[in-house]
């Protein structure tokens, strides 16, 4: 083991770290809103990648990751408005049978749609082999486009939630429904927001990360159960957790390949996620109390 | 001789006390009745002594054994059985199915023997029909056997419920507020039958809110206030103790 | 009740034979096959039905458990331990008669477990996978549970792909059949097709009938009791965690049983069987055929397989078992088992069984 090598697994841990964290960040915004884990979370990643290579081949990459973005926003607030918003105090089993069997049908349409082929988006800035060295660490700059973006997205929803009137209404949703509603906030339309802008915060890492790691009809589900471990590895609702949650997990994950064949990566990811679960469900940071408390 | 006794029993929630310090006995044969305004710690106490809570120390010892601690059902299992102050039926279930749930400790049909129908857990079960009924009778609920338990009356509910702990054959029965809810004519049929359940011989341990009822059938009460005993006597002793007093109608220190 | 219980298994069983002789005589024999393969599926969702609808546990992980019971009976029948002839472990599972010589496709000697041998072992191993894996499992509720068994069933998924030992991404094949009594071949051969139909069904009806008695016995109340309200049933005396574990046991080794018989009806099995896609179409039909009701979850398990294995689907197996799924869970969230037909079929079954019953 060498120095270098080792920045260079830190770093590509730190990549896909920050993906999961955005991904759990989704889970998150529509858990706090409506206790529902949004099976089909992954899913939004997905179009959002799917999209934007769609749409690179006739709009400028810009515009087409914000139209992508866009269009995966309109799909979560119509997966809100057709199957979730009309259902009177829906059992927990109900809600995970429905969000799964979404999943299931998003993942059939794009299937169906862009077949089974992997695509993906040209590097953002110069091309697959454009390295920024320092010292001996080479880094391609799409890895700074990724930590970049996510860092973008975290501050623009803390300045969201904090500092406007809709993302304080959609606090108080959170917070307490009931109450909200009494003070006149219109809580389903808050629901609905969730859903869009957990859309569109999945879509947008989906595009950034599409050059390095490449979309498939399937992708989806294993950023989901990567983005859920550490939804709970940070006490489920809790997003900053969730940001040192997802670099954790993204770290070890690379690390794990020099102990494990390639193919177990994935196991380390699900084997914390069932010890966590086994042994403290409401998360490494938070205790049981702070975890029904419940902050963006 | 006591069926229960408690010693210094503590339980706190964060930083609450819900109860503190609290030590008092059931004599067996006896009624006794756990009283107090509200927050005073009797649902808590309640709660630790059927297993629901652990009390953080203290002991609860039954029948000469230490039961703190163990889990609702080994409580269970030991002879104590309960009621609920809110209504616990099991929906979608007729109400001598309700009351043959209480049999389940005097049963041993298990997963094996069930799946494989064995001649024994059959006769098994018409002991347990027979037993229900048998207890359905005694409270005066036969015909509602096959009605379902959930869409009963309230009052009727409460008996079966009742139904339900007797069922278990207790030494020991909690009953938790077993006059909630219920109207005047009701809350009298009630210590009616919480009177002849002792005479068979079940000891008792109730918490109540109606005051009149609890002077009737008690022949003993604790009173808590704030998670501590302040009385434990006879029920007249109770009526004229100052701290009692103090405590139900509020200092008027003007 | 327990009339009725009798009534309806020999209804099934009418159904069985009905439905051979009706396709011997329009000779369309090669409808029993998917029957036989559906029937080995149905053991799954009967068990998943009993845990999600008397417990009220979902397992997305099912399919892992259907793996688990394939994949080891699998190996070990096909696994030469010829060079580990010696070695003292082989030498005293020889001594036992649990050794099998014979020839592999090339005509060399091997030397491999019994078909039966294997079966117990699976079974053996899944109960006890299912047990360490539901002890801490089934104290988890709603998404978290869910999210668990999900885990479960994809790192199973993902070590048989990984794993060379086991074929990883081929899988096994060629699987010696499985002679369950002199006569009576477990095999894929089709000369065997109507043979193997019974023996499917044989076992499909062997399940059911231990399920049912499990639904009408103390125990089965005391499972209706934990579903409706578990504080009160733990406080008369019913361990409800105890029992939960065990439903999860039964169900679990049920998928390994199913998985067992069909890898030696296919004579392989592949890592598709584990995916996390089988897992949500198990649950996907018990949830539309109705949880706690094992008549519509067994229905559905047959006719929904027997269509997807027919490729009536086509390409669009997963759309199909999505939109059905979300389409009841919306519309009819108590299955469609519950609905219209299927309750009068139910009502007019009950009733004739409690015509023979003397009234109580």
């Amino acid at each position: 083991m060498n120095i270098e090598l080792l920045c260079q697994y830190l770093i590509a841990g730190l990549t896909y770290g920050t993906i999961y964290a955005i991904v759990a960040i989704g889970f998150n915004i529509i858990y706090n809103t409506t206790g529902i884990i949004n099976f089909a979370q992954g899913e939004f990643v997905m179009l959002g990648g799917m999209l934007a290579v769609t749409l690179d081949a006739f709009f400028p990459l810009p515009a087409a990751i914000a139209g992508a973005v866009i269009i995966t926003m309109l799909a979560g607030a119509l997966i809100e408005i057709g199957f979730i918003r009309w259902l009177k105090s829906p059992s927990v089993l109900r809600m995970v049978m429905i969000t799964i069997g979404l999943s299931i049908v998003i993942k059939a349409a794009a299937l169906a749609i862009w077949g089974e082929g992997v695509k993906s988006l040209p590097y953002f800035t110069g091309t697959a082999v454009t390295v920024i060295s320092m010292g001996d660490v080479h880094v391609s700059p799409q890895i700074l486009w990724v930590i970049g973006a996510s860092g973008l997205i975290v501050a623009l929803l803390t300045f969201f939630f904090n500092h406007t009137l809709l993302g304080r209404q959609m606090r108080a949703c959170a917070a307490n429904m009931d109450a909200a509603r009494l003070c006149g906030i219109d809580a389903k339309n808050m629901v609905t927001l969730s859903f869009v802008l957990s859309a569109g915060i999945g879509a947008l890492a989906g595009c950034v990360v599409c050059p390095i790691t490449y979309v498939q009809y399937d992708s989806g589900t294993n950023l989901a159960i990567k983005g859920f471990t550490v939804a709970i590895l940070g006490g489920l609702g809790n997003s900053t957790a969730a940001i040192a949650a997802g670099l954790m997990l993204g770290i070890l994950e690379s690390l794990s390949i020099w102990i494990l064949p390639t193919a177990f990566k994935d196991v380390i990811a699900i084997t914390i996620l069932l010890l966590i679960l086994f042994v403290r469900p409401s998360g490494i940071f938070g205790n049981a109390e702070a975890a029904r408390l419940k902050e963006f | 001789m006591n069926l229960l006794e408690v010693r210094g029993l503590n339980k706190r929630f964060g930083g609450l006390r819900a109860v503190g310090n609290v030590g008092f006995s059931v004599p067996q044969g006896a009624i006794k009745a756990l009283i107090g305004p509200n927050g005073a710690g009797k649902t808590t106490l309640f709660n630790l002594v059927s297993g629901v809570l652990k009390p953080d120390s203290g002991t609860i010892t039954f029948q000469g054994a230490e039961i703190q601690g163990r889990l609702p059902f080994q409580v269970a299992r030991v002879g104590i059985a309960r009621t609920f102050q809110h209504i616990r039926l099991f929906p979608k279930m007729s109400t001598l199915e309700n009351i043959m749930i209480g049999r389940h400790v005097h049963s041993r049909a298990g997963f094996v023997s069930a799946m494989l129908s064995l001649p024994w857990t059959h006769r098994e079960e018409r002991a347990i029909r027979a037993r229900a009924l048998q207890i359905m009778d005694f409270l005066g609920i036969a015909e509602l056997a096959n009605s379902d338990a959930v869409s009963l009356a309230y009052g009727q509910q409460r008996i079966v419920e009742l139904g339900r702990a007797l069922a278990c054959e207790p030494k020991l029965l909690l009953l938790d507020e077993p006059a909630a809810g219920l109207n005047m004519r009701e809350t009298a049929e009630m210590a009616k039958l919480i009177e002849r359940i002792r005479a068979t011989g079940v000891t008792i341990l109730l918490v109540e809110h109606d005051m009149a009822l609890v002077m009737n059938i008690s022949d003993e009460i604790v009173v808590l206030s704030y998670g501590e005993k302040i009385a434990d006597d006879q029920p007249l002793a109770i009526q004229r103790n100052p701290e009692v007093i103090r405590v139900y109608l509020g200092e008027n220190d003007a | 009740m327990a009339r009725a219980k009798y009534v309806q298994i020999l209804l099934l069983a009418a159904c069985v034979i009905v439905v051979q002789l009706a396709a011997t005589a329009a000779d369309k024999t090669q409808y029993l096959t998917q029957l036989t393969m559906a029937g080995y599926y149905s053991m799954v969702i009967i068990g998943l039905s009993l845990l999600m609808g008397y417990t009220g546990q979902i397992s997305l992980g099912h399919a892992g458990f259907f793996a688990i019971g394939g994949y080891t009976s699998a190996f070990l029948t096909t696994y030469n331990l010829l060079p580990h002839k010696d070695a003292p472990a082989v030498t005293v599972l020889a001594q036992c008669g649990m050794l099998l010589s014979g020839k592999d496709l090339y005509d060399a000697d091997i030397l491999v477990v019994q078909p039966w041998a294997a079966c117990i072992a699976a079974v053996l191993i899944t109960l006890a996978v299912a047990y360490v894996i539901g002890r801490p499992v089934l104290k988890l509720k709603g998404h978290y549970l869910a999210m668990a068994t999900l885990g479960f069933g994809t790192i199973v998924y993902k070590m048989v792909l990984g794993t060379s030992l086991v074929g990883a991404a081929d899988g096994l094949s060629d699987i010696p059949a499985f002679q369950l009594f002199p006569g009576l071949s477990l095999s894929g051969k089709s000369s065997l097709r109507i043979q193997n139909y019974y023996i499917a069904w044989g076992l499909v009806i062997v399940g059911v009938t231990l399920l049912l008695n499990l639904i009408h016995s103390r125990v089965g109340r005391g499972l209706r009791a934990i579903h409706g309200a578990e504080d009160a049933a733990n406080a008369m005396g019913v361990d409800t965690a105890a029992f939960k574990l065990r439903i999860f046991v039964v169900s679990a080794v049920y998928a390994a049983l199913g998985g067992v018989f069909l890898t030696h009806f296919n004579g392989g099995i592949g890592p598709s069987e584990a995916s996390i896609m089988k897992s949500v179409h198990y649950v996907a039909i018990v949830a539309i055929g109705g949880m706690a009701n094992l008549w519509g979850a067994l229905t559905m398990g047959v006719a929904l397989n027997f269509l997807s294995l027919r490729g009536y689907f086509g390409s669009h197996d997963d759309s199909v078992f999505g939109l059905i799924l979300v389409a009841v869970m919306l519309f009819a969230p108590e299955g469609i088992g519950s609905t219209g037909a299927p309750t009068m079929i139910r009502a007019w079954i009950k009733r004739l069984g409690a015509r023979e019953e003397p009234a109580p």
